[in-house]
């Protein structure tokens, strides 16, 4: 297949500060640090050992609903290496429970949680008791002596039924399941589906529950120092300030005492942006205990205690006009949360996203979306990856295409018909929802021309006479990115919207960043270090960055909801100008002129228009650090400079996006070949090409999980069955294909820098495209398939031959 | 108290001599024991790749094979193999594709390509992703790793 | 061996386990799904690795590695199904390690060595206190992680006739969502003849608690010339009812048996 070719992508018209032929912005820098992780490097929670730090075992919950009748530990407290056990009653006492509302979705309820069970389990998996000993191992042979005695209860297992009035309801507080519902709505629903002229096509669309899989698990150090009642937590997440003002609420320590380190992050994907009890009550037992305790959680008990994902069944239904046009488009959403609402970002934004975003890259005169969101005896559910927008944009894009093919259209040319004009910006959509810079056209255009759409189909014709199934799907998609406070903090949320950079010239004429922004990978750094880079003139080698310190970075919100490059580069940008503006005032003293003679130009004051040296940057640090008695006593110059930025009058900035799929289903074993992956983003102004592309890639391939092989599979009685990597199935290397990119650049007018977030686009568009190509690869034979993961199975049902 | 048994072994050029817990495993020997930390441990059955390592000349997983079974081996690590140099085309390669992410998987990885340039197998990237297919990437996708590794070995004549 | 048969059948050898390439026993020590007290660790054992011809049939030592085999020039001469077979196990990095006769000792229903062994009527060696026992492979295995061998008693090496030197014909195939991963179902088909099938074994894998045999199937394919015609594979995938399956997590019985037909036809195609 096409192999994928490096993407250089053209500035946007008209040229300007950013376009400059020797920006770094634009450009494929490498990495800062790369080296240090090529070469075993890395610094990751499981790395960090502390003098007398001991460790902690859990004992969880066998059954999916119990009621803990009594906990014996006198066996394992008796046991070699044991330095303590606790019961969730013990740790009860020590912290004030999670709560995981947010007031701005109306209605929203979940029960008081404790990290630690108390008197009732509700999910298998949920800790139940922790041991602390002096070494894992060990405390792993004790916990196995733990004797509980549970009475097991009915399970609320099936989302479909819990709501029904035969079904126990798990929090006696509630009188049902029910988490949160709600309708969004716009237009004449009714008339357009009983426009006669009108073609109706409905579908139920049913999404696996899945997972995140961080190769590195999750894992926590806590510290505790008691003469100063200061809590360090040695943090492999995503929002340390979140975590910071969470830890110091719950365990009652001032926040000022509550430090939160992040160094380096083995993946992350919104997994590990969440509050869970069994990190929280490690810092409880290392204040009780006053040592070091590490904890990291194992494979077997991440499938069961990291937040899953999705598992939802969508009804929807489309009214079509005969030349193509949507009219209409209704959705019914049922989702399963697990126990709780998880904290502090609760389960219901899933949901409200697929009721939000649905439909969102067409213009939809009439929409109507009721989503529903019920407790169940499962692990809990919560943002992850795309949250949302994978079962959003298939839900459309399924919808679209089985309309397409009512109405005798081509698929792409459906689109193309539906798509929101390029022109039509600013935008609100019939429910309210603002969209900018957006380029839906232009973004099909230049894929249909990328992927060889004809030449494609010719070929996919061809083979099928020569009984070969293969097929072509599409998926239009529109992303969520640098999300304002009206996303969390106007529900109550400890979470940042806003990011800050402090920006600071070293003696040395080098420059140190420090930003709120956080790197689990993704390139945080590496954006931070080309903008600071390029506004101040310097080489990117004098630039190094420091984030993931609570102590030590401004306050922000972390990396998560494809946040970073738009909020914290926008800061950088920002804290870059105020400074070099710092240094010139200071250069313009020192050599006396204007300001606005002067520039800034590998590491030196240049003359703005000779662009001849005047002083470098380091004569001019050192003489305001050493020999300020050489400058006028009026002047007390400031070579820092801190600039915070958050999205203002958009709830969020969107960027748009189309992929399409190519593959080959094997019709008699139901085995999915993918050939080809084709991607056209518009993520506005692009910082870092490859950066863009390798975000983009790996979301299309965790999408291609979703769509194809990831699935948390439970028993009728709630028993989580894949609890190892050979069950559940993540995508490897040998299956994978390559992915061509391509972008169009909208920058987004609600910044300086113009750049959006690329993170989820490719998770949130591969699985409907994806569904769309087997779909069309199977329409030879009448057959289709809405139930993800597509496994073999279900490829042989749809033919009917099992 | 727990078993421990007299091992003598080479890590990095390094001979070594220890009382192991008979039931430690190789890569937490490394990681716990000699502070070796760049090899990772992602799943503990075998599976995810994160701890392979280079154990007389051949790469095994580290979780799946005991210290005390180490008694006389020789054994390179991702950090010995980064020093010694053996890994300079992967690093160099690896950096230009921006073949990893959070870095995880990658000494793992860097360890599995390394040996299938050594045997001159990385001929095409089918292959690549074959020998490839036993080490978990949650972030990049896999294509930029087979593209690292593609140059790697052409660069090392072995392509 | 000697003092790997005493530590195993020592008194305290309830709970002793043998450890051999260690690639499947390891996760279930680390998951804590085994937790035997004591482990023997067979590797140090001499004379146990190694293939060798031995006139009547290859001799392969329990301790031989897969790696070993897939590298072999005695296999790729004599044992090209076992070649072809090994390149489906898991990766490179497992292949290193995990040994032939933990393959079988282990007997998980997925794999490939257990079938291959019976598909050509190998004989599995094994040595107790009591003595050496020859079982041939088909009677070997009893169910899921379950085989013949003893309490303290160790697999010591596998014979694959040779089969008179007659022409030997072989396929396999496997279907598995990811490379490596163990079969959702496989098949291997082994017979002897000159431009026929005598005594033909059709053994499928990943679909029953064990290796299992389609006897129907073989009765339709024996005798037949080659390459075999569609009549009778039809005939063969017809026969192939009846069969002991088990459902995985991914795919149901009814699956496992179309997949199971599908690779009959596909590899008795592949027969010349």
């Amino acid at each position: 297949m096409a192999q994928a070719e490096d993407t250089n992508p053209q500035p946007a018209a008209p040229l300007n500060f950013f376009d400059r032929p020797n920006s770094y912005i634009g450009r494929s820098v490498p990495r800062p640090g790369i080296k240090r992780l090529l070469s075993g490097g890395g610094r990751y929670v499981d790395d960090i050992v502390l003098p007398r730090m001991v460790h902690a075992v859990y004992v969880r919950s066998p059954h999916a609903h119990a009621r803990i009748k009594s906990i014996d530990l006198e066996a394992v407290k008796a046991a070699d290496g044991v330095v303590a056990v606790f019961t969730g009653a013990e740790i009860k006492e020590h912290i004030e429970p999670f709560i995981g509302v947010l007031t701005h979705l109306e209605g929203l309820r979940s029960a008081p949680q404790y990290p630690v069970a108390v008197e009732f389990a509700r999910w298998q998996g949920e800790p139940v008791a922790l041991v602390i000993a002096d070494t894992r191992a060990l405390g792993e042979d004790a916990a196995m002596l733990a004797d509980i005695e549970y009475e097991p209860l009915p399970a609320v297992c099936d989302m479909t039924t819990a709501l029904d009035k035969d079904t126990p309801v798990i929090h006696d507080e509630f009188d049902s399941n029910l988490a949160w519902e709600r309708v969004v709505e716009g237009g004449d629903v009714e008339a357009a589906f009983n426009d006669g002229d009108n073609v109706i096509v409905e579908r139920v669309l049913n999404f696996a529950r899945h997972t995140g899989v961080t190769l590195e698990p999750r894992g926590t150090v806590a510290e505790y120092e008691p003469h100063e009642n200061r809590l360090t937590i040695h943090y492999n997440g995503q929002a340390p300030h979140m975590m910071q003002a969470v830890y110091a609420k719950h365990l009652g320590i001032p926040e000022e005492n509550v430090r939160i380190i992040a160094r380096d992050v083995g993946g992350s994907f919104g997994i590990k942006v969440h509050t869970y009890g069994d990190e929280v009550a490690i810092a409880v037992a290392a204040r009780l205990l006053r040592r070091p305790i590490k904890y990291i959680v194992d494979r077997f008990e991440s499938f069961q205690a990291d937040i899953h994902a999705r598992d939802h069944r969508v009804e929807a239904r489309i009214a079509v006009s005969k030349d193509g046009k949507i009219k209409g488009f209704e959705m019914d959403d049922l989702t399963g949360i697990g126990p709780y609402s998880m904290y502090p970002r609760s389960s219901a934004i899933e949901c409200n996203q697929v009721l939000n975003l649905t439909g969102g890259p067409y213009d939809i005169p009439a929409y109507k979306a009721r989503g529903r969101v019920v407790f169940q005896n499962k692990t809990m559910m919560c943002q992850y990856r795309a949250v949302g927008h994978p079962v959003a944009m298939a839900v459309s894009e399924v919808m679209a295409d089985q309309a397409a093919r009512a109405v005798g259209l081509d698929p792409l040319e459906f689109r193309r018909r539906n798509l929101v004009p390029d022109d039509a910006y600013p935008f609100t959509s019939i429910t309210g929802m603002k969209f900018a810079d957006l380029s839906h056209q232009k973004c099909a255009a230049k894929l249909e021309e990328l992927m060889n759409y004809e030449g494609l189909k010719k070929e996919r014709d061809k083979l099928r006479k020569q009984g070969k199934y293969r097929g072509l799907g599409f998926a239009a998609i529109i992303e969520v990115t640098n999300p304002s406070p009206m996303f969390y903090g106007v529900g109550g949320a400890p979470i940042s919207a806003q990011d800050g950079v402090t920006v600071r010239l070293e003696a040395s004429g080098a420059v140190h960043v420090q930003a709120s922004i956080t790197e689990q990978g993704q390139g945080a750094e590496t954006i931070l270090t080309q903008i600071v880079a390029d506004t101040l003139g310097l080489e990117p080698e004098r630039v190094k960055v420091t984030t993931g310190d609570t102590m030590v970075t401004p306050y922000g919100g972390g990396t998560w909801g494809s946040r970073g490059t738009g909020i914290g580069g926008e800061a950088a940008l920002q804290a870059g100008l105020a400074l070099k503006g710092q240094l010139l005032d200071v250069a313009s003293v020192m050599l006396q002129t204007t300001v606005d003679t002067l520039d800034l130009e590998g590491g030196k004051v240049v003359d703005k228009d000779s662009r001849q040296d005047r002083i470098a940057l380091d004569e001019l640090a050192r003489t305001v650090y050493y020999r300020a008695n050489e400058l006028p006593s009026d002047i007390q110059p400031e070579l820092v400079a801190t600039r915070h930025y958050r999205v203002k009058d958009f709830p969020f900035v969107f960027t748009n996006g189309i992929m399409a799929s190519y593959l080959e289903v094997d019709v008699d074993t139901g085995m999915i070949e993918l050939l080809g992956h084709w991607v056209v983003e518009d993520c506005g102004r692009v910082i870092n090409p490859r950066a863009v592309d390798e975000q983009i890639r790996g979301g299309v391939i965790q999408g291609i999980g979703d769509v194809l092989y990831e699935h948390c599979i439970y028993s009728p009685e709630g028993q989580l069955l894949t609890t190892t990597m050979a069950d559940y199935l993540v995508p490897m290397a040998g299956e994978m294909p390559d992915i061509v990119i391509d972008h169009v650049e909208t920058p987004t007018s609600t910044s300086a820098l113009g750049a959006k977030g690329a993170g989820e686009a490719g998770t949130a568009g591969a699985p409907g495209a994806i569904l769309n190509a087997i779909n069309d690869a199977l329409s030879p034979f009448d057959a289709a398939i809405y139930d993800q993961p597509v496994t073999p199975e279900r490829v042989l049902k749809a033919l009917g031959k099992v | 108290m727990e078993k421990h048994i007299p091992v003598t072994m080479t890590v990095n050029g390094e001979r070594i001599s220890r009382d192991v817990a008979v039931r430690q495993n190789l890569v937490d020997f490394l990681r716990y024991e000699l502070g070796l930390t760049g090899s990772h441990v992602g799943c503990e059955h075998g599976v995810c790749g994160a701890c392979t390592l280079k154990v007389d000349g051949s790469t095994v997983r580290g979780c799946l094979m005991l210290a005390a079974q180490a008694d006389g081996a020789e054994i390179w690590t991702i950090e010995g193999l980064s020093q010694n140099g053996e890994l300079e085309h992967l690093h160099e390669a690896f950096e230009r594709h921006m073949a990893l992410q959070c870095g995880f998987c990658t000494p793992g990885m860097l360890l599995t390509a390394n040996e299938l340039i050594e045997r001159g197998k990385a001929k095409n990237r089918e292959e690549v992703r074959e020998y490839l297919s036993g080490n978990y990437c949650r972030c990049t996708g896999y294509q930029a790793i087979v593209d690292a590794v593609m140059d790697a070995a052409k660069a090392a004549g072995k392509r | 061996m000697a003092e790997a048969l005493a530590l195993l059948n020592g008194d305290d050898s309830g709970d002793v386990a043998a450890l051999a390439g260690g690639q499947s026993l390891m996760p279930m020590l680390n998951l804590r799904l085994a937790t035997p007290d004591a482990l023997v660790d067979l590797n140090g054992i001499e004379g146990l690795a190694g293939l060798e011809d031995e006139g009547e049939h290859i001799r392969i030592g329990a301790l031989t590695r897969h790696v070993d085999i897939e590298t072999s020039k005695i296999a790729a001469k004599h044992l090209p199904l076992f070649v072809r077979a090994v390149g489906e196990i898991a990766h490179a990095a497992i292949r290193h390690r995990g040994t032939l006769g933990g393959s079988l000792a282990l007997a998980d229903p997925a794999a490939e060595f257990p079938a291959c062994c019976v598909a050509c009527g190998a004989v599995i060696v094994t040595q107790s206190l009591t003595g050496e026992r020859r079982i041939a492979a088909e009677d070997f295995f009893h169910g899921i992680f379950h085989t013949e061998l003893e309490h303290g008693e160790l697999i010591t090496a596998v014979e694959i006739p040779k089969h008179g030197g007659r022409a030997e014909h072989w396929g396999f195939d496997e279907i598995a969502r990811r490379k490596g991963d163990y079969a959702t179902a496989g098949l291997v088909v082994f017979g002897t003849g000159k431009r026929a099938l005598d005594d033909p074994r059709i053994v499928l894998f990943g679909v029953g608690e064990k290796p299992l045999r389609v006897n129907a199937a073989e009765a339709v394919i024996a005798g037949c010339r080659l390459p075999v015609s569609d009549e009778v594979i039809a005939e063969a995938q017809e026969a192939m009812g009846g069969l002991e399956l088990i459902e995985d997590l991914h795919s149901s019985t009814a699956t496992k048996a179309h997949l199971a037909k599908v690779l009959l036809g596909r590899v008795l195609k592949t027969l010349s």
